[in-house]
């Protein structure tokens, strides 16, 4: 046993190693937001020149051509059309106490995905759409939802959708806790877990456009653009909690609870390099 | 509630083109839920579009088909305006119908 | 003691010996070698989780030891302990690892 757990340990190691030999090393560590977001950018449009940017929002779609013709088809007919009525009937009821969704947000929650998530100075911490739902229920005397999907899935497909085309304009501000959320999410992103050893960056940066199983994987420029999803795979919708989570135990790692401190985090973070990329949720995927 | 059907028709020439979504949970019976316990069978067991009052699509659905169905499919004959009536029933006795214009 | 009750012993002594051989470990687990390798694994789990990195792989080892315990086989409950003892001790070591090395992945 002992033995096997060392020439385990040897192999991380050795993987280790290669990679980083591979890679340059890195000299400055000062965050720079504004250089992060050029940077992620220019990896994907290089790595995809016939994309456009603004097409990223698709995921898998932008990269495969059969996939491509296939979505055009489902989007006439969109599977997420149910999630979307029911989302619009939550969002317009009434609480108990007489208000409504629309009193917790700016402009009355429409057309106010793009600023999500955002760093609450008050609060101290990141807030996302998904948190701020349930905490607009929870001050009005409401039970929370479910992070996953069902009802969270409806009001946020609904909040994305009147949205749509806003490129996401998440903000930094000059506050060094901010500025250690944003870090601390990049870090998630990047760190290697579960006993597959993936980061979110192996598939989502290293393997977009290629196939795992029968799935072509997306890239992560763009991916929360689409959120929530109604995913053929599940049967019905998620939203970021959900992709957070099951992406966490395909690599059997086991996940954390939704809107932990580091899945906010690694909203903020991925949801700030893709900014100027438009809102294009609800989406579908296969 | 919402109705369970959403359709569109679309009339071009001599021919018109149906697409239909169906909510609902099409549970095969085989599958079992986060308890362990055997969720019952609840499918549909037929879906009929008509015309005019004389059908132009029927299906005989079972548990092997897929929950939230999409149904596409084109027949002679409708014109612009037209109106189209879709039904179905479950093997529950449950059902629903919906109408929709041929645009 | 009769001659019978001596083939007997020297037979049992024999086939735990060939066990032995056969899987190079000791001779049938008790209940306290159990509770020493769980005691143990729950440990590296628990420090796992600690750092935010448990494996499902070793939480689930975990489950199948006491499961095994529960049924009264403590080789199995022994050797599902240390497969999560390990399998929990390689998701620290990976989580210590890649302290600094997630950089290496960054996009810059």
């Amino acid at each position: 046993m002992r033995l096997t757990f060392r020439s385990a340990a040897a192999g991380l190691i050795l993987a280790t190693l290669t990679f980083g030999g591979a890679q340059m090393s890195h000299a400055a560590d000062n965050p720079n937001p504004p250089a992060d977001l050029k940077a992620f950018q220019k990896y994907f449009t290089d790595k995809f020149p016939k994309v456009k940017l603004e097409d990223f929002v698709n995921g898998p779609y932008s990269m495969d051509e059969g996939l491509y013709k296939q979505w055009k088809e489902k989007e006439e007919f969109p599977p997420y059309e149910f999630a979307l009525d029911a989302g619009k009937e939550l969002f317009n009821k009434p609480f108990k106490n007489g208000k409504s969704f629309a009193d917790c947000f700016p402009n009355k929650g429409i057309g106010v995905r793009q600023n999500y998530p955002y760093f609450d100075e008050k609060q101290g911490k990141v807030v996302t759409l998904e948190l701020a739902v349930n905490q607009c229920l929870e001050s009005n005397g409401e039970k929370p939802f479910s992070y996953t999907k069902d009802d969270m899935a409806s009001v946020t497909a609904y909040m994305a959708f009147t949205s749509r085309g806003k490129p996401f304009d998440i903000k930094i501000p000059n506050d060094p806790r901010a500025l250690a959320a944003y870090e601390n999410g990049k870090r998630y992103f990047y760190t290697r877990r579960g006993q597959l050893n993936f980061s979110c960056a192996t598939c989502h940066v290293q393997s977009p456009g290629d196939h795992i199983r029968a799935e072509v994987l997306a890239p992560a420029l763009g991916i929360l653009n689409a959120m929530p999803i109604y995913r053929s795979e599940w049967g019905g919708m998620g939203t970021i909690s959900r992709r957070f989570t099951s992406c966490n135990s395909q690599v059997r790692a086991v996940p954390l609870k939704p809107q932990d401190d580091e899945y906010r985090d690694l909203e903020y973070y991925l949801s700030y390099v893709s900014n100027g990329l438009p809102i294009s949720g609800p989406g579908a995927r296969p | 509630m919402a109705s369970t059907i959403r359709v569109r028709a679309t009339s071009s020439g001599d021919t018109t083109e149906v697409q239909a979504l169906i909510q609902h949970p099409m549970d095969s019976g085989f599958v079992k839920n986060a308890a362990g316990a055997l969720i019952p069978p609840h499918f549909i067991q037929q879906v009929t579009f008509e015309h005019g009052g004389k059908p132009v699509f029927v299906a005989d659905w079972g548990p092997a088909v897929s929950k939230d169905p999409y149904v596409k499919f084109s027949f002679k004959g409708g014109k612009k305006g037209d109106e189209l009536k879709i039904s179905w029933v479950d093997n529950k006795g449950v059902s629903d119908s919906s109408t929709a214009k041929i645009q | 003691m009769s001659n019978r009750m001596m083939r007997l012993a020297t037979l049992s002594v024999l086939s735990a010996l060939l066990v032995a051989g056969a899987t190079s470990a000791c001779a049938a687990s008790t209940e306290a070698d159990y509770k020493t390798a769980y005691a143990a694994a729950d440990a590296a789990n628990n420090e796992a989780g600690k750092l935010r990195n448990q494996w499902t792989t070793a939480v689930k080892a975990l489950k199948e030891a006491k499961k095994a315990a529960e049924a009264g086989d403590f080789d199995k409950a022994v050797a599902e302990s240390k497969k999560s003892e390990m399998l929990s001790k390689a998701a620290i070591f990976q989580t210590n690892e890649q302290k600094d090395a997630w950089k290496q992945m960054e996009i810059r």
